[in-house]
């Protein structure tokens, strides 16, 4: 059985690190897309309370949109929550939402 | 990941339970406009709330514990609450209803389980790559704030995040391996970019501290402390030793990128002695332990 894409996006609310009008555009991008996903307000900071639902939301089949792959990786393990070998990070620090909104949704037309 | 890696803080007592709202657009309700959902699920990102928009077309994660706030144009009357095995689930319609209208809704049933507001600190913490790390200890050698220990196989682990100092991310520079990330940081590699072979070279970091202070940082510390009273009990000149002292410190604090309020916020000299006392017998008898491996 092949376990359903989920989207994972991460609004990194607490830092300004993640340039804003890119947070926006793909948050909106999503909502009027029409397709179902999971968003946080900041991963660091569920990962710094040990929030449980991070082991709800990691697994194998899932596309997050946050920041540096390395880092969403190793805040995901310091709770011991595993992101599978078929998990995909998308940087929202360093790319620009026309090159981000292609890969997060690709069958939704630009 | 492999086996060796270091058992991750899950025994630890977790500090925010389960808690997700739902913008449920599944069988049983009607779909939302594409601008309600939007507005509406802007509103409670911005306020703090995991949450979860549950489409007919796919996925999104479980649920199968704690609380669960489901809105949505529901075809049927729904209970208020409801338990669905190990899970509470919270139904609100929201036909008709303002965004800021449904958003006090979740704000409210937030408040009931007396659940904390999100968003009071920034998060703060060291995060250890163990792609990369090599249990050498210094990081826990370093640190006077006792954000590191060693867990039951001896291996590093970040134990006490919240001591860490917001926007300080010495411990970082004093890795060598470059193994110690802070997301929030500004720079890469620190937050998280990809490790360049640049990186590694300028992996003698930690011999940039001690060329600018002529060894340990600690010591130097002490060393300054111990030279700045035997000088205060000569001249009596409590200002210039003062001088010197904020001197040797804003320059470290300029290399490291070390905030001045983590300066403001160290120990006294003889608790530092201590600290780092302790903090190096606990690395020296982890050391001991993987060579006895
Ligand atoms: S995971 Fe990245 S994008 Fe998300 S809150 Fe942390 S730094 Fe920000
Ligand atoms: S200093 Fe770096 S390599 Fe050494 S134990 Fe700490 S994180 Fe690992």
């Amino acid at each position: 059985m092949s376990i359903p894409l989920r989207i994972l996006y991460c609004n990194c609310s607490y830092a300004n690190v993640v340039p804003k009008a890119t947070k926006e555009a793909v948050l909106r991008a999503l909502t009027e897309s029409g397709m179902p996903f999971d968003a946080v307000p900041d991963l660091c900071e569920m990962s710094a309370q040990r929030d449980p639902s991070l082991h709800d939301l990691a697994g194998e089949n899932v596309k997050i949109v946050a920041c540096y792959p390395r880092a969403v990786k190793w805040l995901f393990h310091a709770v011991g929550a595993k992101l599978g070998d078929g998990a995909e990070v998308i940087n929202m620090r360093t790319d620009s939402p026309d090159s981000i909104l292609p890969k997060l949704l690709p069958e939704v037309p630009a | 990941m492999s086996a060796t890696l270091p058992i991750p803080l899950v025994d630890a007592k977790p500090k925010a339970p389960r808690f997700r709202v739902a913008v449920y657009e599944g069988a049983g309700a009607e779909p939302l406009s594409s601008e309600v959902r939007t507005e509406l699920v802007c509103a409670l990102i911005a306020k703090g709330f995991s949450t979860s928009v549950v489409r007919p077309n796919g996925a999104v994660s479980p649920t199968n514990t704690g609380t669960l706030v489901v809105l949505g144009q529901f075809a049927e009357a729904k209970p208020e609450r409801a338990e669905d095995g190990d899970a509470v689930v919270h139904f609100r319609e929201i036909r008709n209803r303002p965004t800021a209208e449904v958003v006090a809704l979740a704000e409210g049933i937030r408040a009931e389980l007396n659940l904390p507001k999100p968003g009071g600190w920034k998060p703060w913490f060291p995060v250890i790559d163990y792609d990369r790390c090599t249990n050498c200890m210094q990081c826990l050698s370093f640190c006077l704030f006792d954000v590191y220990g060693i867990d039951a196989d001896k291996k590093i682990q970040v134990q006490n995040n919240n001591k860490c100092k917001t926007d300080c991310p010495a411990c970082s520079r004093v890795c060598p391996e470059v193994a110690i990330l802070f997301p929030k940081y500004k720079h890469g590699p620190i937050n998280g970019d990809v490790v360049s072979t640049d990186d590694i070279r300028r992996e003698n970091m930690k011999i940039d501290i001690s060329a600018l202070l002529g060894g340990d940082i600690y010591e130097a510390l002490r060393d300054r402390s111990a030279k700045f009273k035997s000088r205060f009990n000569k001249e009596r000149d409590a200002d210039k030793a003062l001088e010197e002292r904020t001197k040797c410190l804003v320059k470290l604090g300029e290399k490291l990128d070390i905030p001045p309020e983590v300066f403001a916020s160290l120990p006294s000299m003889d608790q530092i002695r201590t600290k780092a006392t302790e903090a190096a017998a606990k690395a020296q008898a982890a050391l001991d332990m993987q060579d006895r491996k």
